[in-house]
């Protein structure tokens, strides 16, 4: 058993003999510093103290700096302290953890007026570097894909294929769920508001032209952002914090071509594919809900659905979907390349990077709208 | 039984036998037996691939075992409770081969983790007790307040021993501590954990590949090949072994390159 760190002092004339007793080992955590300090205050009436080593059972270094700290500070206060009775390997513990004085040790100064507004600054200046970077980004991809296809056979068939199986072909049965979903929730406040007005036949345009312009579109993209775009920053980060990019460059092959160009193909192959599947079957369920809510059959549903939505409405989705993928693939690189070495910072890309994705995918939306209405293309 | 050392039991602080180890059909640890005694220093040597690693992490209870008996300060690692499993395990200090720092934390912080769970200490004794293992370990003041992304190879090794060394251990497992060490740098290494292990009365087991901190720190050898230690005993003992895996080892060309030169 362990046993209590503890010391015994007998005063003679202006000198002070400290017989220390027991463990002296970290383990024993507060009681070694309390008896320290214990000791400390009694020591300094005195002229001399002497502390006797003979009774410590066992001394680690934690005791050893203390014990010797204790002894510095009675020196610097002009009191001749000593230390007795050692044996040669708690001579040897006290030399290598003897008392040293690290200097002020450097706090990190955090909360103040000038910090917040540093801070303030530095996130502006962040968000304009973030533009450039991007557009900078943008810029590399580009070049990089204009030289793919002047020199077609350098293109990474498998890795685009490998990349499409992972975000397209494995994301169709959760699109094809929330899209459902959503598809029937639409249909069924359709059906239950427009019929105070007598108008549950509108219910259909209300379904056909709100998923083929927008919803399905969105859902699919914020999706995508969501799954496939942490996905490629997580990868690309740990690629990052392993060296792996690196030693790309050194064998003389692009990371952009290599790890980026594939992503950001197979992105945009499946982003408008997937949003097909999304029309679809949101379309399947506001059917489905007509049809049991409202007392609409399927036939009629179709016949209005036609009359309702033209061609257009169908192309303004599809059109914006490549565009989505390009703005989610260049996101999720950019944050996955801007990973250092930690685990936090990781962490944090990720999370940068879907925010940021699902954000852009709404901007995007937003002009694609304002687009389209000042084109009169509707 | 190869590695029967003739001790008490109470000498004893790792004691292995029977040990079976596999992943899948494939079986790392056959029939091990090994015993690491008080206040020795003993340096762990195998190729590549036998499971020098893998024995590590089982005796640190990180890899379950199939069948044998691990010891360890006298307990059964199987038959004790999660409490005493976790004052044993306090007992221990890690050092990884690759360091395993915490990336988010500074080398300071890393050093202090285990000290602030398992103990109460005032602010400042954490700071310099902190300090203390930093430079003990022979890293310069300044470098505790990096991140371990911020630090060289050397340093990393600096800094994963400086947080081993944090709850002062008695038993102190050491990963391939010097590679990727300068000779220097290694040998004052080897010099650290030296004095460590004399003055602590530390227990070090060692895996390494590095010579010349067999031939000047290591109390024992033992040797693993085929699933077993295939020997075991101090460095004569070993030189001596007709083992022709060990006669390769330490009658190659580097090593009697290495006592060409030192002779």
């Amino acid at each position: 058993m362990p046993q209590d760190p503890r010391f015994s002092s007998e005063p003679f004339g202006d000198t002070i003999r400290f017989s220390l007793f027991g463990d002296w080992t970290i383990g024993a955590s507060r009681t070694i510093e309390a008896a320290a300090e214990r000791l400390l205050a009694a020591a300094l009436a005195t002229r001399c103290a002497i502390l006797d080593f003979g009774g410590i059972g066992r001394l680690d270094t934690a005791g050893a700096w203390l014990l010797d700290r204790t002894r510095q500070s009675l020196v610097a206060k002009g009191i001749d302290a000593r230390v007795e009775k050692l044996t040669p390997e708690y001579g040897l513990l006290l030399k290598e953890a003897g008392y040293r004085d690290f200097g002020v040790l450097p706090r990190r100064r955090h909360g103040s007026l000038i910090g917040l507004l540093a801070d303030v600054g530095a996130s502006v200046v962040n968000a304009g570097r973030d533009f450039f970077n991007g557009m900078s980004f943008l810029g590399e991809v580009m070049a990089s894909i204009g030289r793919t296809i002047l020199a077609p056979r350098r293109f990474r068939l498998t890795s685009l294929v490998v990349h499409m199986e992972t975000i397209g072909l494995r994301s169709v049965p959760i699109i094809a769920l929330i899209n459902f979903l959503v598809g029937g929730i639409v249909a069924q406040q359709g059906i239950f508001q427009l019929q105070y007005f007598g108008a549950t036949a509108f219910a259909v345009n209300l379904i056909g032209i709100l998923i083929l312009r927008e919803m399905g579109v969105l859902l699919t993209s914020i999706m995508i952002a969501g799954r496939s775009g942490a996905a490629i920053t997580a990868e690309l980060g740990s690629m990052k914090m392993r060296e792996e990019i690196d030693a790309l460059t050194v064998m003389g092959l692009r990371p952009i071509d290599v790890l980026i160009v594939p992503r950001l193909a197979a992105l945009m192959i499946c982003l408008p594919l997937l949003t097909f599947v999304a029309d679809m079957s949101a379309i399947f369920g506001g059917l489905l809900v007509a049809w049991g809510y409202g007392g609409m059959s399927p036939e009629s549903f179709l016949i209005r659905l036609q009359s309702a939505v033209s061609l257009h409405s169908f192309l303004i989705g599809m059109i914006k979907a490549p565009f989505m993928a390009l703005v989610i693939g260049i996101i999720s690189s950019i944050e996955g390349l801007a990973v250092e070495g930690s685990a936090e910072s990781l962490g944090r890309q990720v999370t940068t990077s879907v925010v940021k994705s699902i954000f852009m995918v709404i901007v995007v939306d937003g002009f694609f709208t304002m687009f389209f209405a000042s084109i009169k293309y509707f | 039984m190869i590695d029967a050392v003739k001790a008490p039991d109470e000498s004893i602080v790792i004691k292995v036998r029977d040990l079976v180890v596999g992943f899948g059909s494939k079986l790392i640890m056959n029939g091990l037996d090994l015993d690491v005694l008080r206040g020795e220093v003993l340096g762990f040597v195998g190729g590549s691939g036998t499971g020098k690693s893998v024995l590590t992490r089982t005796i640190l209870g990180l890899i379950p075992k199939r069948s044998g008996q691990i010891t360890v300060f006298g307990s059964d690692l199987d038959h004790v409770s999660f409490q005493e499993r976790a004052l044993i395990e306090r007992r221990f200090g890690v050092m990884f081969q690759q360091g395993a720092l915490f990336s988010g934390l500074t080398v300071k912080q890393n050093v202090q983790m285990p000290m602030r769970e398992h103990l109460k200490l005032s602010p400042r004794l954490l700071d310099e007790l902190a300090m203390l293992k930093i430079e003990l370990a022979g890293l310069k003041p300044d470098a505790a307040d990096k991140f371990p992304s911020e630090l060289s190879g050397g340093m990393i090794k600096r800094a994963a021993l400086a947080r081993a060394l944090a709850l002062d251990p008695d038993l102190l497992f050491l990963d391939e501590p010097t590679s990727g060490l300068d000779p220097i740098g290694a040998a004052e290494f080897d010099e650290l954990i030296s004095t460590l292990q004399k003055t602590l009365g530390l227990t070090v087991f060692m895996v390494t590949h590095d010579l010349d901190s067999l031939y000047s720190i290591c109390d024992r050898i033992a040797a693993l090949a085929d699933g077993k230690v295939i020997a075991a005993g101090p460095l004569p003992v070993m030189l001596a072994s007709q083992h022709p895996w060990l006669r390769a080892y330490f009658h190659g060309k580097r090593s009697r390159q290495m006592e060409a030169f030192a002779s």
